[in-house]
């Protein structure tokens, strides 16, 4: 069984025709991490907005259905979703340095939602975030979790967003875009962390980035987005070894590899683009006249 | 350090102002105290009593050198000690000035908290509304339209005075309100807080405008952060994201600006004080300028600079301490 | 969000037009008093002191405000009163814009000792009560309607030059600024012509809040018998026998206490309304 399925999930800004996701179905099982793949603007963190229920307010949903461990999010109410999100999910940020609350000490910040929404005692929630401390490698747990955030380097902030999302043992982790902001180095570390975290945890995770390379390292499988709309969803291995859509095959050849970082980019070819731009349009057609 | 230079220089300035705006006064203070029949002999005696009958930086130095042991020199009305009577009308301006500061903050963190919560609603709009015809309305303006509502449509409260004349008061010092708590005394806290009301509420209704406007608007910014999006995904609700994550560091912007806008309030005492007979510093300046009583003006002027460059420091210390990012770099 | 933006412009036109129009309809009563108030503001009849509005029982027809304790009639006062509010209003807030934002472009262009000076008179300046200031300052002065206009350019010049200052200072560093420098042209020129008029609409709000305060101030000195020589009917010289008579005679206060109102509130919306209209510095 899948633990999450997005099901024909549209989206648009408030009141105008204008679509950011249209009709996305996709599926993520237990322990598997996807891949959302796409330029800037394709909607890839859209969705994992919509997942969390924090898209922006002019954001809204205008079809389709989000079943999180078998319950169709949208029938809850708002707060019981919020609730349940905040059980079962949780968002390592793009930004570490915006991310953290500047404040509150490092501490709470952790350990907030294991007593207030799972309900943990405050010790036993203490001594689990210094655990989880130690586990993303920070040298001292217990003087990081006194600190300020304006104490601590970028790197350092990334694993205690890490740290804190895997605390709570959730079920699913939305990661939006988790090395973009960082330094190359600090970068390769910190998909290693989240890599190593994810199998020792098992948890699925959406993972949001415009990185093909990225994928390749820690992903199952993906998903491939232009305009909103899923343009392929393959497997890493019959992916890497052939890209169905011409959108993707442009994509995969527009990224540089790591085996030879300086041959030059391909970019996206014209044609390719007004391919995909044909296929939008006969959808948005074919929606206009349901 | 070189803040502390500036206040005393600006301090100064006030000093010399206030001496040499008295000093240009065309009526003479004297003449005004003595009975018909006084000789010359008289006046001189009086004039050499007070001063008035050296040069002016003469003057101004001796009273300087005086300030500067705490003697702001003698009332010509009253005949007493200026140092006296000033620090005990002192009492009743800072409890009428901090009761409004208090109601001004809960009025306007109470606006700022509702209008964020409810925001691009018709219930913001509406805040937003309400206060901008609370800025626009000066406190003087306030308080007669208080005390029309309050003293007279519907009669609740105290439209004049401190406290109510025929009360015996046990107090020592003069600080009424703070100490009837302290005594336990709850029926005179009662008729002294019915007294303070009005007043204080005038003083406080365009400072609390200012506070909700501002801190709506930092936190209305504030609750796009990305701190604010995750504590949402941890599964909390709009009102404690609010409260906890988003608070904090609103308040620090809002902060600076009520430190200004605090000495505004305490230099609309004076008036506030005379349109409800409040017995207080303002009422007693007023009088003491229609009595052209020098020494008495002098030292209420540079007691309000004093408190109002106090202000100033003790905000800039509070925000060093609230910022954690000043307090531990 | 595009209708709530619509929503809020509409208002502002709204406040706009409705404060403009209660501040031309006080113009008009000021202009024309002689012509429009039904008694003379100044007589006594002690026969019909205290009497009610018309709507109330026991009124005196052709009084239709009702009287003060002296007989004199609420109305007339109140259209003679609008001369003095709007001519401390019109003279005090130019007189005050002139040096305030004069001394305000100075030291935000000039910089150097003439910015360290003015910016220290500023700084002895926020350290005065300003209501405590204008009286003594009348005390000194003795009242009348001079005296009152003298009083509040001394004391609210700062609320222009502070403002101003900053803004100059921030336009003097921009190029366009340095190239008509390098162009030849004199500093005072360069002040006049190119800072002044980009600074002009922060002014121009400046001046409408301005007028506002002036009033304000007028009453409060009134208030505290202070301002014009007691028979001369002005607002706050009516509200300060209102305040006496409360519990008798409400009408005496509420009539010019409305009046004051309307006027502060229409200044001060006038001058928020063009601020959200032409100035993107100030909103």
């Amino acid at each position: 069984m899948n633990y999450l399925e997005l099901k024909g999930l549209s989206a648009r800004i408030m009141r105008q025709n204008h679509p950011l996701l249209r009709s996305v179905s996709l599926a993520l099982a237990p322990g598997e991490v996807r891949g959302l793949v796409g330029e800037s603007g394709a909607g890839k963190s859209m969705i994992g907005k919509a997942v969390l229920g924090i898209l922006p307010k002019a954001v809204e949903l205008t079809g389709g259905e989000i079943w999180l461990d078998g319950q169709d999010l949208q029938r809850l109410s708002a707060r019981d979703r919020r609730h349940r999100i905040g059980q079962s999910c949780a968002l390592i940020p793009q930004d570490p340095l915006t991310a953290l609350n500047p404040s509150r000490r490092i501490a709470p910040q952790i350990t907030d939602r294991l007593v207030d929404i799972l309900g943990w005692e405050r010790a036993r929630a203490v001594t689990r975030a210094e655990e989880l401390l130690h586990e993303v490698r920070i040298e001292d747990p217990a003087r990081v979790m006194r600190a300020y955030p304006h104490e601590l380097s970028g790197g350092m902030r990334q694993r205690i967003l890490i740290a804190s999302a895997f605390a709570a043992e959730p079920k699913l982790i939305v990661a939006d875009e988790p090395t973009t902001a960082l330094d190359v180095t600090v970068q390769k570390q910190i998909l290693k962390l989240i890599k190593d975290m994810q199998a020792r945890h098992g948890t699925a995770i959406l993972f949001v980035t415009h990185d093909l390379g990225v994928v390749s390292k820690v992903c199952n499988r993906l998903s491939v987005l232009y305009g909103g709309m899923v343009v392929e969803d393959n497997d890493i291995d019959s992916f890497f070894a052939g890209p169905r859509h011409p959108y993707s095959r442009a994509l995969l050849a527009a990224t540089p590899k790591y085996t030879d970082p300086g041959a030059s980019l391909t970019p996206v070819p014209d044609s390719v683009i007004a391919g995909v731009r044909g296929e939008i349009e006969a959808f948005d057609q074919r929606q206009a006249h349901v | 350090m070189g803040r502390l230079l500036t206040t005393l220089i600006t301090l100064l300035g006030v000093a010399v102002v206030v001496f040499v705006v008295i000093r240009v006064v065309p009526g003479n203070p004297i003449a005004m105290m003595l009975p018909p029949g006084a000789t010359e002999a008289d006046i001189a005696r009086l004039n050499a009593l007070y001063g008035f009958d050296k040069s002016i930086p003469q003057q101004f130095f001796i009273w300087l050198g005086g300030v500067v042991q705490g003697d702001f020199g003698t009332s010509i009305t009253a005949r007493q000690p200026v140092t006296g009577m000033v620090l005990g009308r002192l009492p009743a301006t800072l409890e009428l000035s901090v009761m409004a500061l208090v109601m001004a903050c809960v009025m306007g963190g109470a606006m700022a908290l509702w209008g964020t919560r409810r925001r691009e609603t018709k219930t913001e709009a509406a805040i937003d509304v309400a206060n901008g015809m609370a800025l626009s309305v000066p406190d003087f303006l306030w308080g007669l339209l208080l005390i029309l509502g309050f003293g007279v449509l519907w009669p609740v409260f105290h439209i004049s005075g401190r406290v109510t004349p025929s009360l015996e008061l046990p107090f020592t010092t003069n600080f009424y309100l703070f100490e009837s708590l302290i005594r336990l005394r709850f029926d005179l806290w009662a008729d002294i807080v019915s007294h303070m009301f009005l007043p204080a509420l005038a003083l406080a209704i365009p400072l609390s405008a200012i506070i909700g406007q501002l801190l709506k608007q930092s936190l209305k910014e504030t609750m796009h952060l990305d701190y604010v999006t995750l504590a949402r995904t941890r599964g909390y609700g709009e009102t404690h994201v609010i409260l906890r994550e988003a608070l904090r560091n609103a308040i620090l912007p809002t902060l600076t600006l009520v430190g200004v806008q605090f000495t505004f309030l305490i230099g609309g005492t004076v008036i506030i004080e005379r349109l409800f007979s409040y017995e207080g510093l303002g009422n007693m300046a007023i009088e003491a300028v229609t009595n052209r009583d020098l020494p008495l003006i002098q030292g209420i002027v540079i007691l309000f600079a004093l408190i109002f460059t106090g202000v100033n420091l003790v905000v800039d210390l509070l925000y060093a301490v609230l910022n954690p990012r000043l307090r531990h770099g | 969000m595009a209708d709530a933006r619509m929503m809020v412009r509409r208002q502002a036109g709204a406040r706009l037009w409705l404060s403009a129009f209660w501040l031309g309809l006080v113009a008009l009563a000021a202009l024309f008093a002689p012509l429009i108030a039904p008694h003379d503001p100044l007589a006594q009849d002690l026969f019909l002191g205290r009497m009610p509005p018309f709507w109330v029982a026991g009124a005196e027809p052709g009084y239709w405000l009702g009287t003060d304790s002296l007989g004199r009639d609420v109305l007339s006062r109140l259209i003679y009163g609008a001369r003095i509010a709007l001519t401390v209003a019109l003279v005090a807030g130019a007189a005050t814009c002139v040096l305030g934002a004069g001394l305000g472009l100075m030291a935000g262009y000039m910089r150097g000792w003439v910015d360290t000076v003015i910016s220290r008179f500023i700084d002895i300046w926020m350290a005065f009560p300003p209501v405590l200031f204008s009286i003594l300052l009348i005390a000194v002065m003795g009242p009348g309607l001079i005296s009152i206009i003298i009083a509040i350019v001394i004391i609210d010049w700062t609320r222009f030059a502070r403002v101003i200052r900053a803004e100059a200072m921030g336009q003097g560093a921009m190029d366009y600024v340095a190239s008509a420098r390098v162009a030849g042209r004199g500093r005072i020129s360069t002040m006049l012509t190119e800072i002044l008029p980009n600074v002009l609409p922060t002014i121009v709000v400046l001046l409408t809040l301005e007028m506002g305060i002036a009033v304000i101030i007028e009453a409060i000195l009134s208030f505290v018998n202070l301002s014009i020589p007691t028979d001369d009917a002005t607002w706050g010289g009516m509200i300060s026998e209102g305040r006496v008579s409360i519990h008798q005679a409400w009408w005496v206060l509420v009539f010019p206490l409305i009046a004051l109102f309307l006027t502060v509130l229409a200044f001060s919306q006038l001058g928020e309304g063009l601020k959200d209209r032409y100035d993107p510095v100030l909103r």
